[in-house]
């Protein structure tokens, strides 16, 4: 069971890791909009007629 | 070639018209739903298909969107898109200040050499659609590089560069596509409300995250005092816990303990008192044994106290947030730029509104907004005042009279001298009570922390109490004793019972698509005994639609529309800006005396001659004219809503409208009378508009001809005789009536003040959830009181217990724990 001296001590600095992760996270403005997201990626799919002024990328389709 | 066939499996969906977009009936419009006026006959192809347009405007927004290559958007909306206003040169004027350097400088960021980034607030969004649209079509002119728009607030950031693209242009091509887009200066309460979002998340964030770790080794804990653990890892994990509590209380605790000192310093026994108690003893006992090696710890207890509570209180912070968002709306109606005049009278000087000093002399042009309060120094016209005082008719000002900032001058340019700017003006004066209102607290949270106070003052004396008794009859068991009273009698179950309710129900409602402003509404709403709706624009679309003009002989129906037209054109009033439409390109005329009564109609002349316009009874009073009696025959079996020009002597024409109704006001009114609830129709239309109204929904009370004081008057009535009215109206002098209501629910294409001093504000285009409202807020209440109720007996019945010593700190910590997590996930039931 000695084995948890070295487990612990892992663990916590996978918790360390993130906590920073999650505080830069929230500091960089991730959460401000926590809704958009959830559309955004299901309508980027959808787009077939790209804006004018970019080449159509993803004309194969 | 997985991914292609994906692909074209998403393709076949796209063929399909979209589930909104295919709702829309033949004759109506596709872009905004609205039924096609029969003779009009515009269209649009949008992807092979010509598709119906209500009016030119629509028409223009669909060509943009086709020729711009979105017409995905018609497949993905999941609401129909507001009409279209058309494109009127003065906001194409009036946007193109903002690229004046100084202007700009309020509310654009210089990136580098041209690159510009700017904050936008859009208006005109429906649904998520409406979002990617802009986006896409932001995006693809050229010269911006980013754009993001942001769905919970609804404004856009963009960038560009500078030498491509000006700002204006990027203004007026969102107008192309049917919305309106304004810069915002975000100022420093917004910076600071975002920085205390964002603190309160990475307390939030802080709490759970180390929370987990604590209470997991709990479960070892728990699971070794049962099973057996060597004692070399039981205090391994006991100094871990203690580890791992220390942020949670150092960081995330904290707005907990500061809030509590400011009661304490200020001699006041709030919320956080007990609660800072609460986690101070727990941690700070605990902490003991630990050190000690003896004793039981309730690190788990802490940890998930202060998450709870910080949970509860960020959703609660949220939710208030979103309602300040609705007030920034109100400080974009100050122009952000002004002509000032040179001392001495001559010189013209454009500069933005925020630098005028008080004595400043400044030209207000017609259509101009005014910039600040003042006093007229030279010239007279009408302004419109409906902003500030819901008043829809223009009033008559000359050298002398008092200027409000936030008026709009109609008829005549006049100068005016700055007599308060900023914070003193009337318009921030207002914006200030409708902030009070909103941050006052809830009813129900106030007898909570009341009931809290008091219930903690006890429990402190009870505490005190029982420790001398253990310490004079069994020195050995005082501090364990004492230590399961306080632990036990700890009101988090009863401090987590409102604020959790409260937030859950908000978050409900919104996804209802109503916008809770005032947390009273809540508690208010459940009373309602009587529901008054305002008939313009609630019950019915919203929109006028002429049906007939009768003329007298000598005047034809052009003639007829243009006089009228020319007298309504600076008027707000629905009927007015239809007539104006009709009428089509102004003859210019020279509008003298103008005269205008509120609730009634205009009076001017037009070359020497005296025309009035408005309803029946106000031609009755204003002029000698008398309705041909063949007229209101003719009109009588329609039931309409009419207006009526006239001369001195003769009456000239006759307009008839009608309004169609919305299809779920039916599905409301019953739902509302199976409710019990008295339903009530005022309205300032004639008598046979309304009944044409009450008949077809079914509103058996109907109260016509009102104008907005006789509704407020009314309503008082009604409170008189301890009703309890919910008032729901639209339209610019609805404001007053809404504030004198005791809950106001205002229609989200509501003027700016009327949505402002409305407690409610729905956002969806969806009459039937102000029904589902009522429910969840008498939802709300049961459980708030299940909650109190809940917590107040635990504490009671659990606190003799404790005190003659039967149960063990380790036990009371678990109770604790249960009879919180049972508060918050009671108050999750409303979620559902």
């Amino acid at each position: 069971m000695e084995i948890i001296y070295l487990l612990i001590p892992i663990s916590l600095i996978l918790l360390g890791v993130i906590v920073w992760i999650l505080l830069w996270a929230v500091r960089d403005g991730q959460y401000d909009d926590l809704e958009g997201p959830a559309h955004r990626i299901l309508m980027d799919e959808d787009r077939i007629v790209e804006p004018q002024k970019k080449k159509p990328a993803g004309s194969a389709g | 070639m997985k991914p292609a066939i994906a692909k074209r499996g998403n393709h076949q969906d796209f063929n399909e018209t979209g589930a909104v977009s295919a709702a829309i009936g033949i004759g109506n419009c596709f872009h905004c739903g609205l039924p096609v006026p029969v003779e009009l006959g515009l269209s649009v192809s949008i992807d092979g298909v010509n598709r119906p347009m209500c009016c030119h405007g629509c028409q223009a927004v669909a060509e943009a969107i086709v020729a711009s290559g979105n017409t995905n958007f018609y497949r993905v909306r999941t609401e129909v898109s507001s009409t279209a206003q058309g494109l009127v040169p003065e906001f194409q004027r009036a946007t193109e200040v903002y690229d004046v350097p100084e202007i700009q400088g309020q509310f654009v960021h210089s990136l580098g050499a041209d690159m510009r980034e700017a904050s936008l607030i859009l208006e005109g969004i429906t649904c998520a659609a409406c979002i990617w649209l802009n986006e896409q079509y932001i995006a693809g002119l050229p010269g911006v590089t980013d754009v993001r728009v942001n769905y919970a607030t609804q404004r856009a950031l963009v960038r560009w560069d500078e030498k491509q693209i000006k700002l204006s242009e990027i203004l007026q091509s969102i107008q192309k596509i049917g919305y309106r887009a304004l810069p915002y200066n975000p100022d420093q309460q917004q910076e600071s409300h975002r920085q205390q979002r964002r603190l309160q998340l990475r307390r939030l964030a802080v709490a759970g995250l180390f929370g987990m770790q604590v209470m997991m080794i709990s479960i070892s804990l728990y699971a070794g005092a049962w099973s057996g653990m060597e004692a070399s890892f039981q205090q391994f994990f006991r100094w871990l816990s203690l580890g791992l509590t220390l942020p949670v209380i150092l960081y995330s605790a904290t707005p907990f303990f500061m809030s509590a000192g400011r009661d304490l310093a200020r001699r006041q026994v709030g919320m956080d008192v007990p609660v800072s108690l609460a986690i101070g003893i727990a941690f700070a006992s605990s902490a003991w044994a630990t050190i000690n090696g003896q004793g039981e710890i309730y690190f788990d207890s802490v940890v998930m106290f202060v998450f709870f509570l910080s949970a509860s209180r960020y959703f609660e912070n949220m939710a208030r947030q979103r309602c300040a968002a609705s007030i920034e709306q109100l400080a974009q109606s100050l122009p952000v730029v002004t002509t000032r005049l040179a001392p001495d009278g001559g010189a013209e000087e454009s500069v933005a509104a925020a630098t005028l000093a008080i004595g400043d002399r400044v030209l207000v042009r017609p259509g101009e907004t005014v910039p600040a309060d003042g006093e007229i120094i030279s010239g007279f016209s009408a302004l419109d005042e409906s902003l500030l005082n819901g008043e829809s008719i223009p009033v008559d000002k000359s050298v002398g009279d008092r200027l409000l900032g936030g008026s709009i001058n109609v008829t005549n340019p006049l100068q005016m001298e700055v007599k308060s700017v900023g914070a003193d003006t009337v318009i921030a004066e207002i914006q200030r009570t409708i902030e009070r209102a909103q941050a006052e607290k809830l009813p129900l949270a106030r007898l909570a922390d009341r009931v809290a106070a008091r219930f903690i003052s006890l429990v402190l004396l009870i505490v005190v109490s029982v420790a001398i008794f253990w310490w004079l009859h069994d020195a050995e068991r005082w501090f364990e004793i004492a230590l399961a009273v306080l632990i036990v009698s700890c009101p988090c179950a009863l401090s987590l019972a409102t604020p959790t309710a409260i937030s859950a129900s908000l978050g409900k409602l919104q996804s209802a698509g109503l916008l809770v402003k005032r947390g009273s509404a809540l508690e208010n709403l459940n009373r309602i005994t009587h529901v008054v709706f305002d008939k313009t624009g609630t019950l019915t679309r919203g929109r006028p639609r002429l049906e007939r003009v009768i003329c007298s002989p000598e005047y034809d129906r052009g003639q007829c529309l243009q006089i009228a037209a020319a007298l309504e054109q600076h008027s707000e009033h629905p009927l007015a800006r239809v007539l104006v439409q009709e009428a089509g390109v102004l003859e210019k005329r020279k509008l003298t005396r103008i005269a205008s009564t509120a609730g009634g109609g205009i009076c001017a002349s037009i070359d020497d001659v005296d025309y009035f316009i408005g309803n029946g009874s106000y031609i009755a009073s204003h002029s000698n004219a008398e309705i041909p009696t063949q007229w209101l025959e003719e009109i009588a079996t329609d039931a309409v809503t009419t207006v009526v020009l006239a001369r001195a002597d003769r009456v000239i024409a006759m307009f008839t409208f009608v309004d169609d109704l919305r299809e779920d006001a039916k599905t409301l009114i019953t739902h509302l009378q199976t409710l019990g609830k008295s339903v009530i129709l005022m309205t300032g239309d004639g008598d046979a508009a309304a009944r044409r109204l009450a008949d077809l929904t079914g509103i058996s009370d109907y109260r016509v001809q009102m104008s907005p004081r006789a509704k407020m008057e009314a309503v008082q009535a009604l409170q008189r005789e301890s009703s309890v009215v919910l008032m729901i109206g639209d339209g610019v002098n609805d404001a007053p009536v809404l504030a004198s209501a005791d809950v106001s629910i205002a229609m989200g294409g509501a003027s700016s003040l009327a949505k402002t001093s409305a407690d409610i504000v729905l956002t969806a285009n969806h009459l039937p959830a102000i029904a589902q409202s009522m429910i969840v807020a008498a939802r709300t209440q049961r459980i708030i009181y299940q909650n109190m109720g809940w917590a107040l007996m635990y504490n009671f019945g659990a606190i003799p217990v404790a005190a003659i010593g039967l149960i063990a700190p380790w036990l009371a910590a678990i109770g604790m724990s249960i009879s919180s997590l049972l508060v918050v996930l009671n108050a999750l039931r409303l979620t559902r």
